[in-house]
């Protein structure tokens, strides 16, 4: 039945890759569609049907903004795709589709002027894309899609022709490790669970992506499910397990419905369910929702969540492989890692090995984001320095700005100084620098971002998310954040930094799961690398950012106003006055210091200070 | 309150072990918050005790206990967001709107929430309204944004 079903796949691809066939890709992901996506999609399909064209218009990979080849700051990207040759359009919307169809796929000539530019190519020529090599590319609601890029072969490789303590020597080999953030060798893990009793195995994939400004894990599940699935039966095979959940945040709705629809076709392709490709295993797969909890990230608490708790972490040992849901052994890898797994099968571990330092092997996805050019996310081999992801790939700091520190690994991570930008990212080195790997988001600061003031919103995200279990995490966050405020409100003493430091030390010391044992990181590594800002608050109660609030000023340089009134119009205060084409002046008493005139001015005559 | 619907959804739920929290986010999705009655129906359904329902609609903040406004607008206060300055289009809506982040309009026209980080990164700072991702949000163009939802 699979033989037929493969078959019939091949034939559907060699149909589609006929070179005379004309290919219309459209940007489908969370990115694309925010930019208008699904118009973009049916303005090309009406046209060709008014036209009278034989094209194809299919939905292109909705890895989201990223997936979908890295740029959804360029979004809607289409790729007209003409005997194999592919053109890349950026900013389309629905109204350029017709001269796209007339000049370029009737006329033959591409149209210049809406085409992508030379830093859509650098972003992606420096890039190794393994595991988003389908985002962007395949048809991530077709099963054929992905059974023709050589989908589910190492499932089949895995099952029919080798044995489990195979399968999990040659994950061993590879040296990966787990992509969630600690890092634990998977194979180890897979192993320990394996060798572990228990009447029943549980598989989990972790899919609580919850760290802000990290979203690959999205993009795997939106742009190429059906890899995560494939990774989860080779590793029940390798286990021995019957049962797989996928526990997945409740605020990723299009990557819920894909993985939804990928389980589906998977079971009634016979890759999922009973008696799995004819070789008489078992293995079944469900998606269970998050429900909004940072904390269910953490594995045990993850675990509880699952078993209708909520979501309290529980103390290690026991750890889950020995008894994890339910009681039972239970081996939970996050949705970077199950997708790497088929890789390895199909590639072999030498040539996984081979990618990478020599403690962390492969590739990793990072999402490079914030106060940077090209945002998006970026797969490169782990141990490339900073300064090549952020200038060659990311595309340097927008408008000539100075780059100021790269924060790492969510709010469990640190923040990382221009000093170490040649460091090449791996577990190791970001440990050494007192941030952490994490799940791979990487958050870009220039000068106009205030260190003191991260470091408190990352404490507070840990106050906010702390399941309130343990004292020092519920109360010493909150003191945390306490000590934080007075000093972004010009209320800081030296004596709050000596506070703050003890408290760092006691929180990561006492508290009971990973939340807590990293919460103080970002203020850890901001005291050690951005000291003079702290300073700054403290002594010259200045915030040399212009962020926080009480210490600015706003004012209006004379010589520089046009009294375009832009700025008066704006100000919700009514607090600026002046008469058209005059200089205008700012009632400090009345200014609530929201910076809409500063945004507003095309003069650059405000000052904030 | 109609058990009809309530026991529409248990039928998908043959055994109750380990999908409490789906039924509970399917209630939710009926109703755009988990009414008591609901809850105390579910409890004597269920046999689940009512305090253990309570802990858990209290302790995930996807869950409320009252009701929500016609539209819910969440600003993302993720990382990114956060550093292009999404505070200041929350403290813009809280202020246009009168209401402070989890509340809603006296006229049941807006929830507004701060959420965490909605994964949309690189089109920061991100408002969603309903199902729709709105992209580099400014404290300026969110109001004219929130005015299309009626």
């Amino acid at each position: 039945m699979i033989k037929k079903t493969k078959t019939a796949a091949t034939k559907k691809t060699t149909k589609k890759s006929r070179p005379d066939d004309i290919i219309v890709k459209v940007c489908m992901g969370t990115g694309g569609m925010a930019a208008g996506g699904r118009e973009v999609l049916d303005a090309f399909i009406n046209k060709f049907a008014e036209k009278g064209l034989t094209g194809t218009v299919e939905k292109r990979c909705s890895a989201n903004k990223v997936g979908c080849r890295g740029f959804c700051a360029k979004d809607v990207l289409v790729d007209v795709i003409i005997d194999g040759k592919s053109t890349t359009y950026q900013f389309v919307k629905p109204d350029m589709v017709e001269k796209i169809i007339d000049e370029h796929i009737t006329g033959g000539a591409p149209v210049a002027g809406l085409l992508v530019g030379p830093e859509y190519k650098n972003f992606h020529s420096k890039q190794k894309k393994v595991l988003l090599a389908n985002c962007g590319n395949i048809d991530p609601e077709d099963v054929d899609a992905y059974l023709a890029t050589g989908g589910y072969k190492a499932a089949e490789k895995v099952i029919s022709g080798m044995v489990p303590d195979e399968v999990i020597k040659e994950i061993k080999n590879s040296g990966l490790r787990g992509r969630g953030g600690a890092g634990f060798a998977t194979g180890l893990k897979w192993e320990l669970c394996r060798r572990s009793s228990g009447e029943k195995k549980y598989l989990i994939c972790n899919a609580d992506e919850g760290d802000p400004g990290a979203f690959m894990d999205r993009a795997i599940i939106e742009g190429d499910p059906h890899s995560v699935i494939e990774g989860m039966i080779i590793g029940a095979y390798a286990i021995g397990s019957t049962e797989g959940y996928v526990y997945i945040r409740a605020e990723y709705p299009l990557a819920v419905e894909r993985l939804r629809l990928a389980i589906k076709q998977a079971r009634e392709r016979g890759y999922l369910g009973k008696d799995i490709m004819g070789h008489g295993h078992d293995f079944d797969i469900f998606v269970r929702l998050g429900a909004g909890a940072f904390v269910c990230g953490e594995e045990t608490a993850l675990i509880a969540s699952l078993e209708d708790q909520i979501g309290e972490p529980r103390p290690k040992p026991p750890f889950p492989v020995n008894k994890g849901l339910w009681g039972m052994p239970t081996n939970i890898n996050n949705v970077e890692t199950w997708a790497t797994v088929p890789r390895i099968i199909n590639n072999g571990a030498k040539w996984f090995a081979s990618i990478g330092t020599e403690k962390s092997k492969g590739t990793k996805i990072f999402s490079l984001v914030g106060k940077i050019n090209n945002t998006g996310l970026v797969e490169v081999p782990m141990g490339m320095p900073l300064r090549e992801i952020i200038y060659d790939i990311g595309g340097g700091i927008p408008k000539n700005k100075k780059y100021k520190a790269v924060q790492t690994g969510g709010p469990s991570g640190g923040c990382i100084d221009f000093d170490h930008i040649d460091v090449p990212v791996d577990y190791e080195n970001l440990t050494a620098m007192g941030s952490i790997m994490g799940s791979g988001g990487m958050v870009v600061m220039d000068e106009d971002t205030c260190m003191v003031d991260i470091a408190k919103f990352f404490v507070s995200f840990c106050m906010d998310e702390s399941c309130g279990q343990c004292t020092p995490c519920r109360e010493g966050t909150k003191e945390m954040v306490r000590l934080l405020e007075d000093i972004t409100h010009g209320r800081g003493t030296d004596e709050h930094i000596a506070l703050l430091q003890e408290l760092c030390l006691v929180i990561k010391e006492a508290s009971l799961c990973g939340l807590g044992k990293t919460a103080p990181n970002p203020v850890l590594s901001t005291l050690k690398y951005f000291r003079n800002e702290y300073d700054a608050h403290i002594h010259d109660k200045k915030c040399p950012a212009g962020v926080c609030k009480t210490l600015i000023c706003f004012s209006i340089d004379r010589s520089k106003c046009t009294g375009c009134t832009s700025c008066a119009r704006n100000c919700p205060q009514m607090a600026i006055t002046g008469e058209k084409k005059g200089p205008h002046m700012i009632d400090q008493e009345k200014c609530i210091r929201c910076g809409i005139c500063f945004d507003a001015c095309k003069f650059g005559a405000i000052t904030r200070e | 309150m109609d058990t009809k619907k309530i026991n529409g959804i248990l039928e998908n739920y043959p055994d109750i072990k380990g999908n409490l929290i789906s039924v509970l986010h399917e209630i939710q999705s009926l109703y755009n918050y988990l009414p008591e009655e609901a809850l105390r129906y579910l409890s004597r359904k269920t046999r689940v005790p009512l305090t253990r329902l309570y802990s858990i609609a209290t302790f995930y903040h996807f869950f409320s206990l009252t009701p929500k406004g016609r539209h819910q607008v969440h600003v993302c206060l993720g990382t990114a967001c956060h550093v292009k300055g999404s505070q200041r289009v929350l403290d813009e809506v809280e202020r246009r709107l009168c209401v402070k982040e989890g509340e809603t309009t006296d006229d049941m026209r807006y929830t507004v929430d701060a959420v965490r980080c909605v994964g949309a990164c690189s089109l920061a700072p991100v408002m969603v309204v309903d199902k729709d991702t709105h992209s580099n949000v400014t404290s300026k163009k969110a109001m004219d944004i929130l005015k299309k939802y009626d």
